[in-house]
């Protein structure tokens, strides 16, 4: 394999860390934020957020980017392959971040709530000051797990045609028709990648989080 | 768009066909993967040092690899080792490597908060060697992980969307061959994802039988 083949699979491996990175930036909040309609039961809202989390978490990430690609531009709006791959990983992990927060909020200490409430802190300045501080320590392991879930499923965006690790491995394999070095260093490529954040977890664990069981 | 997905009920034989396909590569799959699993289990479960921390070197690197990549591994690198294999072969090889490790992992996780009164008191009433195993030790196993097996499942048919990428005729591969013929892009798709929803609550209907009986044994 030549140095340009791994550079332009390093090239791939930027591609699916920036992609991942912006998935995880649109779907972390994304869950919190349906964790909470949960959690505080919205009327309408809620039962739609169940189904919204029980659909996604049962759709191929697959499937999902090219019913996104192919069927949104359908209504009107250009979408690229690069925003379609952003939004499939965001959509997708911000179900299963919804029900890491949920299951956070539903842990969190009632006295403390009440306490809070005692003291006449708004719902808002309830969650900032009191409930946020502490469930982002206690939801840290599971969310970083689902991070590495995340960045095990983006292969999938390959299949709009962006050029991440794997596409480009099978690229190299196609113009090089040796198919196996390619490909044993883009394994290579995200076995760093998961170590990384399985260690940079660990980590936050031990500056930040509560002793919490780690997947 | 109700004439788009007229279009997909005229071609539904090409889901069911893609949905038999994703059925039977799950099954299939998951069944072979439980089986080497369980021999793994048991390495991981070794009394021997050695074995213990090899066997778990490899499957915590089997889990780092994406699905995908390992479909490719096998479809496209093992010709290069001189190992042909079809499309739908590699996909099955694929799915069985990959979910080996985490069905072993997933009972070990189970093996290790077994008590060791069940396994002394089998091993005093004679039992050793493979009947230990299968009498005593993996029919407790199974019961109690049965919603962790759910759950990979679940994970082995979402997985099965990735083997559309090297032509596997699954479910996924259908809807987009409907909607490449036809640009129904949204109705295609959306009948697959329904289909997957209803697959996936089918297992955890499933899974919710299992645990009632393995309640009425207890």
């Amino acid at each position: 394999m030549t140095t340009a083949a791994f550079l332009s699979l390093l090239q791939g491996a930027g591609v699916t860390l920036v992609l991942s990175g912006a998935g995880i930036a649109l779907g972390v909040p994304l869950g919190l934020l349906l964790g909470l309609i949960r959690w505080g039961r919205v009327p309408v809202l809620s039962p739609i957020v169940m189904v919204y989390v029980s659909l996604l978490r049962s759709t191929p990430a697959v499937t999902l980017c090219l019913l996104i690609f192919f069927a949104i531009p359908t209504m009107g709006i250009d979408i690229g392959p690069w925003t379609a791959s952003v939004l499939t990983l965001g959509l997708n992990t911000a179900a299963f971040n919804c029900e890491i927060w949920r299951s956070g909020l539903n842990n969190f200490s009632p006295d403390q709530l009440e306490a809070a409430r005692s003291f006449g802190m708004t719902p808002a300045l309830r969650f900032r000051r009191i409930i946020f501080p502490q469930l982002w320590r206690a939801c840290l392991p599971g969310l970083v797990n689902e991070m590495t879930l995340l960045i095990k499923s983006s292969p999938a965006i390959a299949v709009v045609g962006v050029v991440e690790i794997t596409r480009a491995a099978t690229r190299i394999g196609a113009q090089t028709y040796d198919p196996l070095p390619p490909m044993l260093v883009a394994t290579g490529i995200y076995i760093v990648l998961i170590v990384v954040f399985v260690g940079l977890q660990r980590l936050t664990e031990r500056l930040y989080g509560q002793a919490g069981a780690a997947a | 768009m109700t004439r788009d997905f007229g279009v997909v009920w005229e071609h539904a034989d090409r889901l069911v066909e893609g949905l038999l396909n994703t059925i039977i590569l799950t099954l299939v799959g998951a069944s072979l993967a439980l089986l080497i699993g369980s021999l793994v289990a048991i390495l991981l479960m070794s009394s021997s040092r050695p074995v213990r921390l090899i066997s778990q070197g490899i499957v915590d690197l089997m889990r780092c690899i994406p699905f995908l990549m390992l479909a490719y591994l096998a479809y496209y690198g093992l010709p290069s080792l001189g190992l042909n294999l079809d499309n739908w072969t590699a996909g099955l090889f694929a799915i069985v490597v990959y979910n080996t490790a985490y069905m072993a992992e997933i009972m070990r996780s189970i093996w290790i908060g077994l008590g060791r009164e069940s396994i002394e008191a089998a091993t005093a009433f004679g039992f050793r060697g493979p009947r230990l195993y299968t009498r005593i030790i993996f029919p407790q196993i199974f019961l109690a992980a049965s919603p962790m097996i759910g759950n990979q499942l679940i994970q082995i048919i979402k997985d099965t969307a990735f083997l559309t990428i090297i032509a596997v005729p699954e479910l996924t591969h259908a809807a987009s061959s409907i909607q490449s013929q036809y640009f129904v892009p949204f109705a295609a798709f959306i009948a697959a994802v329904l289909i997957y929803w209803a697959l996936c609550m089918l297992v955890e209907a499933g899974v919710f039988v299992v645990e009632r009986l393995a309640e009425v044994r207890r």
